[in-house]
């Protein structure tokens, strides 16, 4: 018994059959073939697979494919436009924000929803909008510094995200 | 060597563009064609005899290919589970550990049976009509009852429940009687489970027209996996290829072979088709291995003006059902136990104990964080006891003259102990804090400070300490340095990165000892058909010392094979050819250069000297010839409410010495993730299980507390540098300092918080629970609130 479920993710149309019990993550990963959400635990602690749909954060380990249907999905692999790193993934570079890796992914969606809400977020502002999501490597300082750094960027400080993206290259 | 460029510099991580645009792979992203699924059935109970495994309707179930118990893999895997020596070489009884139960099962998620499957909810819905019978036996859970000869047994008719029992030094009676005070103290060590935040798994692929296995798999010791999976499998090592690709964390618990990684490649044998498993979560805190999970009997003594005397450690070890891999490691709690102190003697002791646990096995620090422990906890417990500043005991007792040789006999290459201690009370304004200590217990506010002048032992290691302990396998390190005919660099290392940067740190090391461009040179490493005959794996903060002098070493020969060919073609003697920055000329001429990516291009030509061989390539094993000994100082500052027991931990500062830093942005990262789970230890996490029944209480990450964004401060970090004389870069390792650092500071600066109350010890993790109890003891209240009768 499969169900047709309809989305957009990246940009891109996508139309497949699925089990009704099919999680959003592992259609995400199995079936559109994006492996770049990741999946950390059981019980929607780790946030690992947070993407957004329809811009906001969501644990893609709560939702069923089929309820995705019709709806615009946004994962990891979307951010970057034209070769050009979104300035969360320039900034979890620049300030050392990963080290494995493996939680990356989830951290810069959930960060990109909570910069959509708060574009100028305090330190504080930044834990609470991240207490989703679960890093074993960074002890979180260099992520925090990360979504400042992004904010910043992204707040029209254009000269400096200039300067960084030119250093980025170089290194 | 050249004049350094590359090293020291913060140079920004090359792994790190495709990691954030979510382009990294990782061992569930490799999918090979017609994979089947494999769900692993485990035992619900602590321990168990195994009746009966009814298949029937699991048979049934669609889309299932194949089901297998002990009796299928029996035919395919032989052998057991693998046990070093590591620090004690004779053991007890090291009961046989076979992949997969066959009649008995010893811990709760011990694999009983697996099903493959078309899809993996396919398999897992299978798994789950397996039924098996099982007969209930009594669970042993406690350290000190296990050892009593009336204890039931983890394993049916095993004599006892004793793994080991190892006295290193006897303690010395009249040597603790010349102590003015003496102090005696249990401390616990909480089980701790490692949290990747990438859980294990494996993907495994038979080829039966030639033989061959091929196993991607999340590890950090690709090689040494080869190495026991052709073992058991009856293959040899040619046609097994273990890849570990990018890994999501591992912190040790991705060292040592697991049951899952002979089932799954034994069932793509089986089955004729490629097999992947993933571990959940709750598999990963039931079934990979434990950290931590010992009692400390201890005792220390102090003159009265301070001079510390003796030390006596017992160390229990909770081994868990199966004796780990590398579980006797963490015997090295007792050979650091002494810190960074002069003491007149150490006795000390280890006896490991069977439970029915999943095993313990080394997670970042193994050993060393518990040293440190304890040896902080006593240095303060003895400070409080003879009204002496905490810093000033440690200054009084340092060690100050190196090489050290250590009761131990182990040889502490190089340190500077009050340096750090002092640079890191400087950044912290000990006095001042001290002052708002004193003002704030006037209002009732309990501020705490707390000291952890840690050491650590790494850079595992010199032959002669680590063939014996690894059963015959040095734990050397291997790289090779190929260059291409323009100049491009590549490096094969035996040493695997999940997280610690080698991909950027490395080449920094190539770059400056070939003089090249950092950007002509790239790292290769977790495959093991590529590179060197062995490597060794990356933990024990050994990749760099070990590791890092293997890359320094075999670009040197390249430098040295270069030289001669430059010398030929320069018609000079090789005596005369000056090697500087990647340049070549002959003394007296440099206006005339050959860039080594030139000599390079020649190297592959025919104007040879007589006798070289084409190419420049070189391989090389290095063997340390001592172990690195890292140190620092790190202080936690605390603010306990007494009405709620909730410690907030207000500032961290910790001040590092790793010898020489190649990269000091990702050092810091070290630092500050191995500070966090430190921290993590003291205040939030534990495994716990039912006493009675050996059922895991904290199998999912609702219940086993790893911390969020929210549990820390920014850590303020500085270093010191002493350079190791032990290897020719002069590093150490950092990767494990924060873990070893950072609970001691916690733990002391609450203790230190809670003196007013009398209270002298807090066991971890130090919850809000735990912290109000005490305090309500300690109040002579009881833990309703209400007067207590005396």
């Amino acid at each position: 018994m499969k169900h047709k479920v309809a989305t957009t993710v990246n940009g891109h149309p996508q139309e497949h059959e699925v089990e009704p019990r099919l999680l959003l993550v592992h259609y995400l990963r199995d079936v559109v073939g994006l492996t770049g959400t990741h999946i950390g635990c059981d019980t929607s602690q780790c946030g690992a697979c947070t993407i957004l749909v329809d811009g906001k954060a969501v644990k893609s380990c709560t939702m069923f494919a089929v309820q995705a249907e019709g709806r615009n999905l946004t994962t990891i692999e979307g951010l970057a436009h034209d070769g050009q790193l979104h300035p969360l993934q320039q900034a979890f570079w620049d300030e050392h924000g990963l080290q494995c890796g493996y939680c990356t992914p989830g951290f810069i969606m959930a960060a990109a929803y909570l910069l959509a809400q708060n574009p100028n977020p305090t330190d504080d502002d930044i834990r609470k909008g991240l207490e989703g999501n679960l890093c074993r490597c960074t002890g979180y300082v260099n992520i925090i510094k990360s979504v400042k750094s992004a904010a910043a960027m992204m707040g029209g400080a254009t000269e400096k995200a200039g300067e960084r993206a030119a250093a980025a290259k170089r290194s | 060597m050249a004049i350094t460029t590359m090293i020291g510099a913060k140079i920004h991580r090359r792994e790190d563009p495709r990691l954030v645009s979510g382009e990294g792979h990782y061992v569930d992203d490799f999918t090979r064609p017609h994979t089947l699924h494999l769900a692993v059935v485990r035992s619900p109970h602590a321990h168990a005899r195994v009746k009966s495994i009814d298949i029937t309707q699991a048979s049934k179930a669609a889309g299932v290919v194949a089901i297998y118990t002990h009796k299928d893999f029996a035919k395919v895997l032989s052998g057991t589970i693998p046990v070093t020596p590591s620090f004690v070489a004779e053991k007890n009884q090291i009961p046989p550990h076979f992949p997969i139960a066959d009649k008995e099962v010893v811990y709760q998620g011990e694999p009983v049976a697996v099903v493959l499957a078309e899809s993996k909810y396919g398999a897992a819905d299978a798994a789950n009509l397996i039924d098996v019978d099982y007969e209930q036996l009594p669970a042993v859970m406690d350290l000190e009852k296990a050892l009593d000869a009336k204890s039931p047994k983890v394993h049916s008719g095993a004599a006892d429940n004793l793994g080991w029992d190892l006295t290193y030094i006897p303690d010395d009676v009249a040597v603790m009687k010349e102590a003015d005070v003496v102090i005696k103290q249990r401390i616990l060590q909480q089980r701790l489970a490692p949290t990747p935040m990438e859980p294990r798994g494996v993907l495994a692929e038979y080829s039966r027209g030639d033989g061959t296995l091929t196993v991607w798999m999340s590890s950090q010791n690709p090689h040494f996996v080869r190495l026991f999976l052709a073992g058991a499998m009856g293959l040899p090592e040619t046609r097994v290829r273990v890849i570990s690709p990018d890994v999501g964390g591992g912190f040790g618990s991705k060292i040592s072979p697991y049951s899952e990684d002979w089932l799954v490649p034994a069932a793509a044998k089986l089955s004729g088709r490629p097999v992947k498993w993933i571990e959940t979560r709750t598999e990963s805190l039931q079934t990979t291995t434990h950290g931590r999970g010992m009692i400390f009997d201890l005792e220390a003594g102090v003159k009265k003006d301070g001079t510390l005397v003796a030390l006596k450690v017992i160390q229990y070890m909770d081994i868990g059902a199966y004796m780990g891999t590398f579980s006797a490691f963490q015997a090295n709690s007792c050979l650091l136990s002494g810190g960074a102190y002069n003491w007149k003697h150490i006795g000390a002791r280890t006896v490991g104990v069977l439970t029915n646990r999943v095993p313990t096995d080394p997670y970042r620090g193994a050993g060393r964080p518990e040293a440190t422990h304890l040896c902080e906890r006593m240095i303060d417990l003895l400070a409080d006891a003879i009204k002496m500043d905490p810093a000033a005991i440690r200054r009084k007792n340092f060690i100050t003259d190196f090489p050290h040789t250590s009761h131990f006999g182990l040889i502490y290459d190089s340190g500077a102990y009050e340096k750090a201690l002092e640079k890191a009370l400087q950044m912290a304004g000990y006095e001042k804090l001290r002052k708002e200590q004193e003002e704030g217990r006037k209002k009732g506010r309990y501020l705490g400070i707390g000291l952890s002048s840690w050491i650590e032992i790494c850079g595992f290691g010199p032959s002669a300490g680590t063939a014996p302990a690894t059963g015959g396998i040095a734990l050397v390190e291997a790289a090779q340095v190929r260059v291409f005919p323009t100049g491009s660099v590549a490096v094969y290392v035996g040493t695997h990165s999940h997280g610690q940067g080698h991909d950027t740190t490395f080449p920094q090391i190539v770059a400056d000892t070939l003089g090249v461009p950092y950007d002509m040179v790239e790292l290769h490493h977790g495959d093991t058909a590529e590179g060197p005959a062995f490597g060794y794996g990356t933990y024990g903060s050994r990749s760099l010392a070990v590791g890092g002098m293997a890359v320094h070493k075999a670009s040197k020969k390249v430098v040295d094979k270069a030289r001669k060919l430059a010398a030929h073609i320069f018609e000079a003697a090789e005596e005369d050819v000056v090697f500087e920055q990647g340049q070549f000329y002959v003394k007296g001429s440099p206006d005339k250069r050959k860039a080594l990516g030139e000599i390079a291009f020649a190297s592959f030509g025919m104007n040879l000297p007589e006798g070289m061989e084409q190419s420049l390539e070189a391989v090389a094993y290095y063997d340390p010839s001592n172990f690195v000994f890292p140190f620092g100082t790190h202080i936690a500052i605390v603010e306990v409410d007494p009405e709620t027991g909730n410690a907030d931990l207000k500032r961290y500062v910790a001040v590092d010495d790793c010898g020489n830093i190649i990269n000091p942005m990702i050092v810091d990262g070290q630092v500050q993730g191995g500070i966090a789970q430190g921290i993590a230890q003291a205040l939030y996490e534990e495994v716990a299980y039912d006493d009675e029944s050996g059922q895991m209480k904290t199998a999912t990450l609702t219940d086993y507390l790893v911390p969020t964004a929210n549990e820390f401060p920014m850590f303020e970090l500085d270093h010191t540098i002493t350079p190791s004389p032990t290897n020719e870069l002069g590093v150490k390792g950092i990767g494990e300092a924060g873990t070893i650092a950072a609970s001691a500071a916690v733990i002391n600066a609450i203790v230190d918080a809670l003196s007013p109350f009398g209270i002298k010890h807090i066991d971890m993790p130090a919850s809000p629970d735990r912290i109000w109890k005490q305090i309500q003891t300690a109040r002579g209240t009881s833990h309703d609130g209400k007067e207590a009768r005396r």
